[in-house]
């Protein structure tokens, strides 16, 4: 399978710190690959760093052929890069029809896309009209996502998207990831629920202070407990 | 979830209810009728131009996260263009037929915005732009600005204030019985309420509104959702300009005279209102404005020496009641 995505040697300092030591890993075209890690490894970094929101200091972050790692944010994302920010980035003053009216940069809202997006986000058509900051934390997230697929992207970036959520949410968005692995789209998962991650994830790259210590198949990280919890550790048991 | 989670929220009716208490409680205090009718007329009127000149400020710091201290420069330099094109024309402006007044007002008007607008356009690019996110130096720098500015229009225009009597039209007054409404208030208020609708209408009806909206909550986000919202900035900021440029000229024309000092003197009722309002929302900027405005013609009638710092306690007295504003402004 060729590559969506392939980060080399990517640096990555914010003020006087170096986050990004040098990290390395691909995504898969067509997959869902899953960054984990403990707190502070990096993973927001990283996709950041991807995004343009922060810049690399060095190094090359490869999209579909093309280096991207000097390109600004709004030419990352024009490129077919949708994000999902751990805060969710949503626009709470705005109603759910505004957040994904804005999200849809080519024109007016494509219906079959909708009905397509609430059969798995049945709540957005139920409160179309509503400010997004009235939502529950599940709905956000449900709109957070719903707004980076509102057009058909390449590469999806999401970050932590179970964090806080009930188990019965988290159930609903596996379900949800799952839909969108059918339709073709890459997917870049950072994650520290390991069960959500396992059971989604077909690539995963583990992170440490700024540097990726493990890559491979999910299968097979999955299969070895003992790796797991060399890798991931506290964060693993924290999170189960 | 219950049906009233499906309620859509309506705009918050407390802040617009303040306007008619504040109005209510002034009527016994004040001794007659038509003298509260004239007060509450000044200060709507007040407010609209104190609106126009505050819109773009506020919609400048919520989206840009800039506190422009020289948006005050841009008031004077729309209230001096204005004047340069008007005295030439004083023949049209003293004249008693409507459109030779409208024909000497109107290039007055649109070659004020214009050079407010284009100033704004170079103080963004040069002076702005290299101190993004950093508030102590956009402080320095825009007060810097402003002082420049005040010192070119002395080597500009002199430093003497300048005369500048409204149009003949516009003078004189309508009178309903006893009561009598300055004609210019009239006009204030329906050009306060033009600009305020205009502003309602882009911001809530179109697309680049909805950018705007977003942009003042989350400018990240909105980047990341492919736009360059720096351009946005840029145009919000030659819009703020400019319409500081149009509530120059407005309140040039209302006191009759012009001086460079006049932008930085009236910034003080500006902060007073964005702050009221709540930083970065025009909903709550005309609110706060009319609210301002009608403070400061009752207090000033009822007791001229604390004009000033009633609207100082006014705004003390909105904080402790909600303290990010009537309309606060989700940020990220």
């Amino acid at each position: 399978m060729s590559n969506l995505l392939a980060l080399a040697g990517v640096n990555t300092h914010i003020g006087h710190y170096h986050i990004l030591q040098g990290v390395d890993f691909v995504v898969p075209h067509g997959g869902l690959t899953v960054l984990l890690g403990r707190n502070g490894a990096g993973k927001t970094t990283c996709l950041r760093t991807i995004m343009g929101l922060w810049q690399a200091s060095a190094g090359r972050i490869e999209f579909d052929g093309t280096d991207i790692a000097r390109r600004s944010t709004p030419a990352v994302a024009q490129l077919g890069i949708g994000y999902v920010p751990e805060s969710m980035g949503i626009f709470t003053g705005l109603t759910v029809s505004e957040n994904l009216t804005l999200a849809a940069r080519d024109g007016p809202l494509d219906e079959r896309r909708l009905d397509w997006m609430f059969r798995f986000f049945p709540a957005l058509k139920k409160f179309w009209h509503l400010p997004a900051g009235h939502l529950s934390g599940g709905q956000k997230q449900m709109l957070a996502i719903a707004r980076a697929i509102i057009e058909p992207k390449k590469l999806l970036l999401v970050d932590e998207p179970t964090k806080g959520l009930a188990p019965a949410i988290i159930a609903h968005m596996v379900d949800a990831f799952r839909e969108l692995k059918r339709t073709d789209t890459t997917i870049l998962l950072v994650e520290q629920n390991f069960h959500f991650a396992r059971t989604l994830g077909d690539t995963v790259a583990v992170m440490d202070s700024g540097r990726i210590v493990h890559s491979g198949s999910m299968n097979d990280l999955a299969d070895d407990e003992a790796q797991q919890q060399k890798l991931l550790g506290l964060s693993l048991d924290a999170h189960q | 979830m219950s049906d009233d989670a499906l309620r859509v929220p309506g705009i918050d009716k407390i802040p617009l209810a303040l306007i008619p208490a504040i109005a209510l409680v002034a009527l016994p205090l004040i001794p007659s009728l038509p003298t509260w009718v004239t007060l509450t007329v000044a200060g709507l009127a007040m407010g609209m131009m104190i609106f126009i000149m505050a819109s773009g400020l506020t919609l400048v710091f919520g989206l840009m996260d800039v506190m422009n201290f020289a948006h005050g420069a841009f008031i004077t330099i729309g209230a001096f263009v204005a004047t340069s094109v008007l005295i030439p024309l004083a023949g049209w402006t003293q004249a008693d037929s409507l459109w030779l007044n409208l024909g000497a007002i109107i290039p007055a008007i649109l070659a004020a915005m214009a050079v407010a607008g284009a100033l704004g356009l170079v103080f963004e690019r040069v002076i702005i732009m290299p101190v993004y996110g950093q508030h102590l130096k956009q402080i320095l720098i825009t007060m810097g600005g402003l002082i420049v500015a005040e010192q070119s229009i002395h080597v500009i225009w002199g430093p003497d204030i300048i005369p500048l009597p409204k149009p003949a039209t516009l003078r004189g007054s309508f009178i309903f019985g006893d009561i009598a409404i300055e004609k210019y208030r009239v006009v204030a208020v329906i050009v306060g309420l033009a600009v305020f609708a205009a502003m309602f209408l882009l911001l809530n009806r179109t697309r680049i509104g909805l950018l705007i909206r977003a942009g003042v909550e989350d400018s990240e986000m909105v980047e990341s959702l492919g736009y360059r919202i720096r351009r946005v900035f840029v145009g919000v900021f030659v819009a703020g300009s400019a319409l500081a440029g149009l509530g120059g000229v407005m309140w040039a024309l209302y006191q009759e005279t012009v001086s460079s000092a006049m932008g930085m003197q009236v910034m003080i009722l500006i902060f007073i209102v964005i702050i009221i309002g709540g930083l970065g929302s025009v909903g709550g900027c005309f609110i706060g404005a009319l609210l301002v405005g009608l403070v400061a013609n009752y207090v000033g009638f009822l007791a001229p020496k604390i004009a000033l710092g009633s609207n100082i306690l006014l705004m003390v007295l909105i904080l402790l009641w909600r303290p990010q504003g009537l309309y606060p402004v989700a940020k990220r």
